[in-house]
């Protein structure tokens, strides 16, 4: 059983308490909303596609540590990339908090993303920590469909 | 077989009992031993799910070792033994729940095939367009969810009781619900989601007045409240022995005889049948015109274990203990800064349901989950409950007669915990 500080570290806490780019984009051209039903998590993701970058993104909802803060960095993290660099980033944090990293995937493109791979290590968490990005797949996909981790 | 140890151990715990002697009757629940994370289980998740005591593993073990065989069927020794084991059992339940006739008890999947059963085969054959079904707004959805169905398909109307703040309902607007539309009121005995115990002998007067018979969801009143049909008059009680220190998968469905006689069977098969030609059936009598297939027969005998367990100690012993532990957690609880109930009627059993300042539940069910501590966190199957009280999901600790002070205080020690994590 790993610690709980591996969970809940500082960084993860500070964006729970404080969410970066929280808030709904009035310029978005996308947007998707996400729910987690085990744990009442809902998530709306918003997106301004310029093209094939993300120009700018931000979300609204309530839910857990792990979920809002994944949020808040999912969004930092991706605000000025492309497309495919977000799906490729999608990608690779998916193998760390399912704890299936195998190399195919390389770790050093995550960044400060890293402080969720403590996660794998609580496997009811990671629905939780994928919400955000399930539901940015959606807005990227343009499926308007409400995306659930059920 | 049985070890012999095992059985002196629950005749011992049977004399210690008085008073209840919680540490000897902790050693009749092999699950309670249990490490996690290295730290003793504290188990306070009972309203998902109660613990099995030894004696009920044990008559299962030997159903399968040495009495396994159909029921109803065999002219074999062994099949005689299943059946007689199997219909005392429903003669248990019978005085259990005080019944008239044992062909009142229904054996069912749990207590949502029960509410299932008679929404299909009470409520296809007696609802039409525009009648009404009166449910609560403290429902769980298995008491919500069969009546919706009902009502989408023959174009009736589901009506809701409301809730205060503290999560009683208002009786006053619950007359005022009741009309000469209104064909069932189905309404929980205690909620899952708040611990409410509501007043349902009244409001089951209040029903009959006009003429509308009643469904109770006994699944979260069965281990707390001795239950008397009779003595209430409800139409249907409906409850899941797994809440009740029995197996999983196996249920209870009390009904009136004279309403099950006029009610048409809820699904075909073997065991519910009379006599069969490809031209018509005849169906068997009650109440095994709704059971239809080979049944839960280890779990029935499992059940009818643990009744008799829970006999021995005795109901009103158990709620008097359990409203002592309530009482004494209320207390610990209510003394954490930021920490608010959710749920405080003044009738309530076993459940301490509640919300912590800026922490979400699922947080304080992981990191109180390290400390050996299981609750639930979530909606608890009651979302319009959730959204009636404006919160996303609760904390829940829900108690059982096996629970101590100190694990209420370590679930304390657990919570500021939590709140130092999110400091």
């Amino acid at each position: 059983m790993s610690d709980l500080s591996d969970l809940y570290q500082q960084v993860i806490l500070d964006h729970y308490k404080r969410p970066r780019n929280f808030r709904r984009l009035d310029e978005a051209n996308r947007k998707a909303e996400g729910h987690n039903p085990l744990c009442g998590d809902e998530i709306t993701v918003y997106l301004h596609l310029d093209g094939d970058v993300i120009k700018d993104i931000s979300f609204e909802g309530a839910g857990c540590a792990i979920s809002k803060a994944s949020a808040s960095m999912m969004t930092a993290a991706l605000k000025g990339r492309t497309r495919g660099e977000a799906e490729t980033l999608f990608e690779k944090f998916h193998e760390m908090v399912t704890g299936r990293r195998d190399g195919t995937a390389d770790p050093a493109g995550l960044g400060k993303l890293e402080v969720f791979c403590g996660v794998s290590e609580f496997p009811v968490r990671v629905k939780c920590a994928s919400l955000a990005w399930h539901t940015l797949r959606a807005a990227l996909e343009g499926s308007g469909e409400r995306v659930s981790t059920e | 077989m049985i070890p012999a140890g095992r059985q002196v151990a629950g005749e011992v715990c049977n004399e210690c009992l008085v008073g209840l002697g919680v540490e000897r009757i902790r050693q009749d629940f092999p699950a309670l031993q249990v490490k996690v994370h290295g730290k003793p289980l504290v188990y306070l998740d009972n309203a998902a799910t109660s613990q099995k005591p030894q004696v009920v593993i044990d008559r299962i073990t030997r159903y399968y070792l040495s009495e396994n065989s159909n029921i109803h069927r065999g002219v074999h020794f062994l099949s005689d033994l299943a059946t007689q084991a199997y219909e005392s059992t429903r003669d248990r339940l019978r005085q259990f729940l005080n019944a008239a006739h044992d062909r009142e008890i229904i054996f069912t999947r749990g207590t949502t095939e029960g509410i299932n059963l008679v929404a299909h085969s009470f409520g296809r054959s007696r609802v039409r367009a525009g009648d009404e079904i009166v449910i609560s707004a403290m429902e769980h959805h298995s008491n919500i969810v069969p009546w919706q169905i009902l009502c989408e398909e023959k174009g009736a109307t589901l009506r809701v009781i409301p809730i205060n703040d503290a999560g009683e309902l208002l009786l006053e607007e619950y007359e005022r619900l009741l009309c000469d539309r209104t064909r069932l009121v189905a309404v929980t005995y205690v909620s899952n989601a708040l611990g409410t115990v509501n007043p349902v002998k009244p409001m089951i007067a209040t029903a009959h007045r006009r003429g509308i018979p009643v469904l109770v969801d006994g699944a979260q009143a069965a281990p707390h409240l001795a239950v008397d049909v009779q003595d209430l008059d409800c139409d249907f009680y409906a409850f899941s022995g797994h809440k009740l220190y029995g197996p999983t998968g196996i249920g209870i469905l009390y009904g009136k005889a004279d309403l099950l006689e006029s009610m048409p069977p809820y699904q075909g098969g073997g065991d519910m049948i009379s006599a069969v030609t490809f031209e018509r059936t005849l169906y068997n009598s009650l109440p095994y015109k709704f059971e239809a297939g080979t049944p839960h027969i280890a779990g029935v005998i499992g059940l009818g274990a643990a009744i008799e367990y829970v006999q021995r100690i005795g109901l009103p012993r158990i709620a008097a203990y359990e409203a002592d532990l309530l009482a004494y957690g209320t207390e610990l609880l209510s003394a954490i800064p930021g920490l608010r109930i959710i749920g405080t009627a003044r009738e309530k059993a076993s459940v301490l349901s509640f919300v912590l300042d800026g922490i979400h539940a699922h947080d304080t069910g992981t990191i109180l989950d390290h400390e050996g501590i299981a609750i639930r966190a979530g909606h608890h199957c009651a979302m319009p409950v959730m959204k009636r009280f404006g919160v996303p999901a609760t904390a829940r600790a829900s108690l059982a007669f096996y629970n101590t002070r100190e694990e209420l205080e370590a679930l304390a020690k657990g919570l500021h915990k939590v709140i130092e994590v999110f400091a």
